[in-house]
């Protein structure tokens, strides 16, 4: 790990306005993800921001029948959270389904939108990798590609992101809260919030630099059978190979958000309307555009039938 | 400048290649002129509350709190087995949850309470869970026990607090400590030699005890 200053921030603007200013700055809160990247240098940060002062860990009622959920609750707490498992249960599933209890219990709500990918070669400091090392190139094209991406990808990258929560959050039509450097507040959608890589893959969100995630706010409840399906390796501490986060309604209709596949938690609205007509017609909406490797074609397949299960399990 | 004069001076003797250059240091301390070039890491003071023992140090920003434990405190039932978080030898409890202590900074730890295994129990004294490992074999080779068992302490809290897990049938009723559901939360507790059964019935015993 490379030396750098640390500081506690005091309000949300002081710690927008350092971070813009202060070379090589980088917040801290969970630092699950920051702190492991760190000791293999793919992150150097100068100077740390800790941010867990800032007294963002309450999850409240918002005006409109919603919840507003501080950007630093932890991810147990959010799962735990008696409203969140009766009227998002989706969001509920989905966290419970990542990481471990240990990680958990420090990952913050922010911060696990924020995490980066976990694709092999952008942990390799030896490989080429356009993410880390823009220009460098990509060692995954050719490469080991069986956990990464199928859609939204380019010739520069095919990481995928890794939250379970994300995908919760993205059918739920969450809104991200920040504070820009300049003190400004705004709200970013979350389907906004993630970018494709395109030619910058090292450029992952539409924030600002020094911008920080105060809170995620949902709508009201939509009520629905809420599923969060994951595929993966292992039972249980592994990442996605696909996962689906479903909200199905008894007529059959419903959203899907799909995880393990996209850098991006993957929705297409537009394909939902085929959701009456079964998995098939949904997944090809969704899927409209892939263009998987010889190692993970096997996705397109996998969202399809998981899907075709999720909605099985809807009705029964 | 003579510190400046200090650290060149050293640079060259190193690439001379010369034994003697490795005392230097040592010798700029003994004089009361510390050796502190511009490189040298940021270190801030922290207190931390382990075991019930209040110790106060000054360390580099960037020691994780595992570090802390075993190398400043010298508590060394703490384990550190991959250190990044994947194996989860390192579960200590903070503030009442288990966490991984080598995927945080010590610093970010000031005031915070801290239970590692030294501080469950001791040898005359064995803590519930720790008794119920030795009965049911719950360990082969040992390395990852005191995290497995930090782990499993803290899982029955999780339970009786009614927080839910990817097992859980319904997430809003109330949740029992079946056998599924301990596999399910330990799984961030990685066993080389494979007890997990045996601790899944030690940990079964110690809620039945609890129930």
């Amino acid at each position: 790990m490379r030396p750098f200053t640390y500081e506690r921030a005091a309000t949300a603007k002081d710690a927008a306005a350092r971070a813009a200013r202060t070379p090589g700055a980088k917040f801290i809160a969970g630092g699950t993800n920051l702190l492991d990247l760190m000791k293999i240098e793919v992150e150097t940060p100068a100077h740390l921001i800790d941010v867990n002062g800032l007294g963002f860990d309450r999850i409240e009622p918002t005006a409109d029948g919603g919840l507003r959920i501080g950007a630093l609750v932890r991810n147990t707490d959010l799962a735990a959270d008696m409203r969140v498992r009766r009227d998002y249960a989706l969001l509920s599933r989905a966290l419970v389904a990542g990481a471990s209890g240990q990680l958990r219990n420090k990952a913050t709500t922010a911060g696990n939108l924020l995490q980066r990918t976990r694709c092999p070669y952008f942990y390799d400091t030896n490989q080429p990798c356009n993410k880390r090392k823009p220009g460098s190139g990509c060692a995954a094209i050719g490469g080991f590609s069986r956990p990464l991406g199928v859609i939204g990808v380019s010739e520069e990258c095919i990481a995928t992101h890794p939250s379970d929560m994300a995908i919760a959050m993205r059918a739920l039509d969450a809104t991200v809260e920040t504070v820009k450097p300049d003190g400004t507040a705004r709200s970013v959608p979350i389907a906004d919030l993630h970018r494709l890589p395109g030619t910058t893959p090292q450029i992952e969100t539409a924030l600002d630099d020094g911008e920080l995630i105060t809170a995620v706010t949902l709508p009201k409840p939509i009520g629905g059978t809420h599923i969060y399906h994951k595929v993966r390796d292992r039972a249980s501490y592994a990442f996605a190979l696909v996962s689906i986060g479903a909200i199905i309604q008894k007529d059959g209709s419903g959203r899907v958000a799909v995880g393990g596949i996209a850098p991006k938690p993957w929705r297409v609205e537009a394909a939902e309307a085929a959701m009456p007509g079964g998995a098939r017609a949904v997944a090809d909406g969704l899927l409209a555009g892939a263009r998987p490797t010889q190692e993970n074609g096997f996705k397109l397949t996998l969202v399809e039938r998981t899907l075709g299960a999720v909605m099985a399990q809807a009705r029964a | 400048m003579s510190d400046h004069a200090d650290l060149e001076f050293s640079r060259r003797s190193i690439l001379v290649g010369g034994a003697a250059t490795v005392a230097l240091p040592a010798i700029a301390h003994a004089e009361g002129a510390p050796v502190r070039a511009a490189s040298e890491p940021p270190t801030l003071p922290v207190s931390l509350e382990v075991n019930g023992q209040r110790h106060n140090l000054q360390l580099d920003t960037r020691t994780t709190l595992l570090d802390a434990l075993r190398e400043h405190l010298h508590l060394t039932g703490t384990k550190k087995g991959c250190d990044h978080g994947q194996c989860g030898a390192c579960t200590v409890i903070v503030d009442g949850r288990r966490i991984n202590s080598c995927l945080t900074l010590a610093v970010m730890h000031d005031g915070d309470k801290v239970t590692t295994i030294e501080g469950l129990g001791t040898p005359d004294r064995l803590h519930p869970m720790q008794a119920a490992f030795i009965k049911h074999d719950g360990y082969q080779c040992g390395y990852c026990t005191p995290g497995q068992i930090c782990s499993a302490v803290a899982v029955l809290g999780e339970i009786e607090a009614g927080i839910p897990s990817h097992v859980t049938d319904d997430i809003t009723a109330t949740i029992r400590p079946t056998n599924m559901e301990m596999r399910e939360r330990m799984s961030g507790n990685i066993c080389r030699c494979g007890a997990y059964s045996n601790i899944a019935e030690a940990m079964a015993e110690v809620a039945g005890e609890q129930a």
